[in-house]
């Protein structure tokens, strides 16, 4: 491919083998550990649901009921296989069972890999079919009623109330939307276990249940079978269960979801080794769905300044692209996160964005890129703002963008209304459709302002990457490389929930997943 | 009337300002124009548009006019209208409480720290309750700051401490105690359903069961924040739109050496 920007490939290249230097050294820790949120997906996996009469979710009751007897290292399906051997019962029943207190599972009657392998295959198997079937549903959808052009339209709704957020969907749906985000009440990333149930009560977001993802999954194949287009479903994989709302996500046809590598270590302060751990896992089980993964580098330029850190998102975009390729993740997957967030007073502002997005869209060809609009300096003048979002939009279609977050002129005031998403979406289709191919037709100067900006954020962020290959993924963020935002190895939120694996520890799904795809 | 370009309606009313009964202004003084825009649940149509100008009356507009509308999903209209606000509103009684203080650079509070209090003082900030946005606390404090104000960490006099986002209320307090905090600054940024209210609340109920409230300056701030509720809630100060690290940092000087804090 020839870069119209000018860029150099073997620069490029170079920047790619530091990344996965880099992700090779994450790895290489991450295979050695499992985490509460990792065993609790393989409860989930093993079809275990529902919840204990206090409410707790049985995955947590069976997980902690482990972890209470120290041996949280072997890993939950040598003790479910040991308890289906000895009772005869199914994993189900087998964590009722440990929810009345009527059973204790870390009773062990055989390590036999083998026999404790084909007791687990049949409950294996019918889940990992579970997934393979909403998999084909959302192909054989593509394939009959298919999809709205690229950029996705995507958009958000927020009412805290999965039913009322089911009619901002349909509406949005119905405005020519390709993508519903259900933005997650505020706190939850920082719950160690998943809410059961349909909900109607969230701060600036619903929970994210599986029940809820049911009944969203619901209202948008209703609306897409009506609009004769597939409107795609995302929700978040982050936070402290990470890869249980993967496979929830998985089980109820997700097709979107935002899972950041690094975004739980530093936006919410979740411990760095476990975020790592619990994104390996959480990435196989997207990869294996098919879902789109959305990465968070756009959070970068909330807190650092959009101008200076430019080099920052795209080594975090690298990095990131490199630890999906390690989870069995195909670039089309791979919704690497940017953002038009430079102070929309910078002169010649618009030209950096442009240059960087055309940037980011020839160093990953492939990928489903996510494009994110204008928060930080949009201050409740909405005509201003409606204007911001126009300038975004317009990049968007240059440069090919995969999804594009619509920017609301209301952001900063409030979760929007029914109208703000009209007016955004129709701000969208009027520019994508009057200057659909004009990414086509322009070229950028030579020596001119967008390609010596594109090579100076190359050139810096292969000075940031080798930095990172010295000091090691860990310790860079230590020191505060992202964001200007600074964690501890030790530190955050959920360490207490990691562990090296034991002897019998097994999880046959990795091997299934990544290679089966 | 939404028809032509060009107003012809005759403009027979007292076009002098009176700030007693000062009305919306559009290009003639007491035309009393309002621009507006809402959507209304029901189905698009002749009906709805009705609808929309009887709610404008309600509104106490005269001439409502609707002068576009689109359906944003079947049952919902949403309305771009215009009409004249017949309400009036006595400007010259208005009395609103502000932050008194007068907004000093970095470097004039910096010298006024050293030559009234003769010591570095201590900020503690952060985000508490649920709240996950730190756009607001990271705006006041970061180094770099925020629109050209550089944040409260660059100050040489100020040692500032920013926690972060979802920082549970008593671990900010219990923080504020470990490091001799001078002030406590609290960010809000969701709002919806006035969570922001009842964590401000149980912060100070907090601060006052621990008998800390006098002897630390606390702060809240947020895009929906006034000074008028910061005060109402038993803050000191509230610090809302377009204020800045300067104005944080000066209220917070001037309020320690009026009340003696050395």
């Amino acid at each position: 491919m020839e870069s119209k920007l000018g860029l150099d490939f073997e620069k490029v290249a170079h920047a790619r083998k530091l990344a996965k230097n880099i992700a090779d050294g994450v790895q290489e820790f991450v295979d050695q550990y499992t985490t509460v949120a990792v065993e609790r997906t393989l409860c989930r996996l093993m079809g275990i649901d529902g919840v204990d009469e206090n409410q707790v979710p049985l995955p947590n009751v069976v997980v902690d009921f482990i972890k209470d007897k120290g041996v949280l290292n072997e890993g939950v399906l040598f003790f479910i296989a040991n308890a289906m051997i000895q009772t005869k019962m199914q994993p189900q029943q087998i964590a009722e069972a440990v929810a009345k207190g009527s059973l204790d599972i870390t009773q062990v009657v055989t390590t036999d890999p083998k026999v404790i392998a084909d007791t687990l295959q049949p409950v294996v198997d019918a889940n990992v079919n579970r997934i393979r079937a909403r998999r084909s549903r959302r192909e054989h959808y593509l394939e009959t009623i298919g999809e709205g052009p690229k950029p996705y339209l995507y958009i958000i709704v927020a009412t805290g109330n999965i039913y009322e957020d089911v009619v901002q969907a349909q509406a949005g749906a119905r405005q020519g939307a390709d993508i519903i985000a259900v933005i997650r009440t505020t706190g939850q990333s920082l719950l160690d276990y998943v809410p059961y149930g349909a909900t109607t009560e969230g701060f600036g977001g619903t929970f994210a249940t599986q029940e809820n993802f049911r009944i969203m999954r619901k209202a948008l194949d209703e609306v897409g079978e009506e609009l004769g287009r597939y409107i795609r479903l995302c929700n978040y994989c982050s936070g402290l269960c990470m890869p249980e709302i993967a496979i929830m996500g998985a089980f109820e046809g997700l097709d979107v979801m935002l899972n950041d590598a690094l975004y739980g270590i530093l936006f919410r302060d979740i411990n760095m080794q476990r975020t790592l751990v619990d994104q390996y896992m959480s990435r196989i089980i997207n990869g294996f769905a098919g879902v789109i993964i959305n990465t968070g580098e756009d959070n970068y330029l909330t807190t650092a300044d959009a101008v200076e850190a430019a080099h920052t998102v795209l080594a975090s975009d690298l990095i990131n692209e490199q630890l999906a390729f390690s989870a069995g993740l195909r670039e089309e997957q791979m919704g690497l996160g940017h953002a038009f967030e430079m102070d929309p007073m910078l002169e010649n502002g618009f030209l950096y964005e442009l240059a960087q997005a055309q940037m980011t869209r020839e160093i990953f060809p492939k990928a489903t890129l996510k494009y994110m609009p204008p928060t930080k300096f949009m201050t409740g003048n909405i005509f201003r703002g409606h204007l911001q979002d126009a300038l975004f939009n317009i990049i968007g279609i240059w440069t090919h963008q995969g999804l594009q977050l619509l920017g609301m002129p209301t952001e900063a005031i409030h979760t929007p209304f029914m109208s703000d998403r009209y007016l955004s979406i129709e701000n969208a289709k009027y520019i994508f459709n009057n200057m659909r191919s004009i990414g086509d037709e322009m070229e950028f100067k030579k020596d001119g302002i967008c390609r010596k900006r594109a090579k100076l954020v190359l050139d810096n962020t292969i000075l940031l990457l080798e930095e990172i290959v010295n000091e090691g993924l860990f310790s860079a963020l230590e020191k505060g490389i992202f964001g200007d935002v600074k964690r501890p190895k030790n530190g955050g939120k959920g360490l207490a929930g990691v562990t090296a694996k034991g002897n019998n520890y097994l999880n046959p799904f990795i091997e299934i997943m990544k290679g089966k795809r | 009337m939404s028809e032509g370009l060009y107003s012809m309606e005759a403009k027979d009313f007292d076009k002098t300002l009176d700030l007693t009964k000062i009305k919306p202004y559009g290009d003639t003084m007491n035309d009393g124009k309002v621009q507006m825009s809402f959507t209304l649940p029901v189905p698009c149509g002749a009906e709805a548009v009705e609808a929309a100008k009887l709610m404008m009356k309600k509104m106490g507009l005269e001439n409502p006019s609707v002068v576009f509308y689109q359906e944003l999903t079947p049952g919902f209209t949403f309305f771009n209208c215009y009409g004249s606000c017949s309400h009036t509103v006595d400007y010259s009684t208005i009395y609103v409480p502000k932050v008194e203080s007068n907004t000093m650079d970095m470097y004039e509070t910096d010298e006024y720290i050293k030559e009234n209090i003769g010591r570095k003082i201590v900020i503690v900030g952060a985000s508490t309750g649920t709240d996950a946005h730190t756009v607001g606390i990271d705006a006041i404090m970061n180094m770099k700051g925020y629109a050209g104000h550089y944040g409260l960490e660059r100050y040489e006099m100020i040692d500032a401490y920013n926690l972060g986002s979802q920082v549970p209320n008593e671990e900010f307090i219990a923080k504020g105690i470990e490091l001799h905090a001078d002030a406590l600054l609290v960010s809000q940024t969701v709002t919806q359903k006035d969570v922001h209210i009842k964590n401000l609340t149980n912060l100070v109920e907090l601060m006052e069961a621990e008998g800390l409230r006098d002897k630390m300056i606390l702060c809240c701030g947020g895009a929906r924040i006034t000074h008028e509720l910061a005060k109402e809630l038993g803050y000191d100060a509230g610090f809302g739109m377009n204020t800045y690290a300067d104005d944080v940092a000066s209220f917070i000087v001037e309020e320690m050496v009026m009340r003696g804090m050395k």
